[in-house]
């Protein structure tokens, strides 16, 4: 445990950045697992305060007049080099009150979400919310034991998607699967980057 | 709809009180261009500061940088309390921190390339 000085020390840590992609779908899709299974530090959870709940955008009953809640991620870390760490946050997934977390989507690289074929309607909103805020995204259906087995073409037409959509298939307890979903997207998103006229237009949100 | 699925138990309701009581009752952080994934960094390597308990801690976890997410999960704090207790800290020079990229400023094409090698490696 030396520290040259503090200055270095400090110097050193101006010039790293960090960067995210978020894992959404629905609750027990394997989002934790995924984060897990690539990620250098052990999943780690954190929690936000929301308020304002919207009204029709929460399916609890029975909490209709909370003006606050909590909701926790799971994330993972990766360190690209000594400059860039590349952060993934598992969206939370028993509950939709994170579509209210603007930071969450913010300055998002991109997202992946994962969807089980016996229950593709829970990965639906996480579509829709992609959709509506232009986060590029791609859709890893993880292969479960004894679930149907789909062609990714019919995932595709079921979640009603663009074919340039990347829809891939993966088992996320595998690092090697899960890291080829992460390089299916940062792929995905090149050719995004690279096909856009400008920059701006490319990231700029709509509405 | 499934309800059991909502139960929380222990570690997973939350912490009670004190969120609140460590940023004595504040909810709205001084500096509001604090982000999940902002980096923060001490400023001092000594460590040899007069705060306290809290901020010593994410003094002494802030060694390396580390990312405001990270210091809420270790801290087992919510995010909004760790903006708080960070912003006094940077106020008084004790933590530096560094902004995401805004992904419209950087040349995107560098930055997303660089994430596909550094994943690819893996």
């Amino acid at each position: 445990m030396a520290f040259v000085s503090s200055e270095t020390s400090a110097t050193h840590a101006l010039s790293a950045s960090a960067v995210k992609i978020l894992i959404a779908g629905g609750f027990g899709v394997g989002k934790t697992t995924m984060v897990g299974s690539v990620s250098e530090i052990r999943p780690l959870r954190t929690e936000e305060m929301l308020t304002e709940l919207s009204s029709g955008v929460d399916d609890l009953s029975g909490v209709e007049d909370k003006t606050t809640t909590t909701v926790a991620l799971d994330f993972g870390r990766i360190t690209i080099n000594p400059e860039l760490i590349l952060y993934l946050f598992g969206t939370p997934g028993q509950q939709r009150f994170w579509f209210m977390w603007d930071e969450l989507a913010y300055e998002a690289l991109g997202a992946v979400v994962l969807a089980d074929t016996r229950r593709l309607e829970s990965c639906f909103a996480a579509v829709d919310f992609f959709e509506r805020r232009k986060i590029p995204f791609v859709v890893a259906v993880n292969c479960f034991d004894n679930a149907p087995l789909y062609e990714v073409q019919e995932v595709r037409e079921a979640l009603s998607i663009d074919n340039a959509i990347p829809t891939v298939l993966c088992d996320v307890r595998k690092r090697n699967s899960s890291k080829q979903v992460l390089v299916t997207l940062l792929e995905y998103l090149i050719g995004l980057a690279k096909s856009a006229t400008t920059p701006t237009e490319a990231s700029s949100p709509v509405q | 709809m499934k309800l059991e699925n909502e139960f929380w138990f222990d570690e997973d309701a939350g912490p009670l009180v004190r969120p609140y009581a460590v940023a004595r009752g504040r909810t709205r952080p001084t500096r509001h261009n604090l982000e999940m994934t902002t980096l923060v960094v001490a400023a001092r390597t000594d460590g040899d500061v007069n705060v306290d308990r809290e901020y010593a801690h994410i003094l002494r976890m802030c060694q390396r940088p580390l990312s405001i997410a990270e210091v809420s999960a270790t801290l087992n704090l919510p995010l909004v309390v760790v903006k708080v207790l960070l912003s006094d800290l940077i106020d008084w020079g004790l933590i530096i921190f560094r902004s995401p990229p805004r992904t419209s400023e950087v040349p995107q094409m560098e930055l997303l390339q660089a994430v596909l090698d550094g994943i690819r490696k893996l």
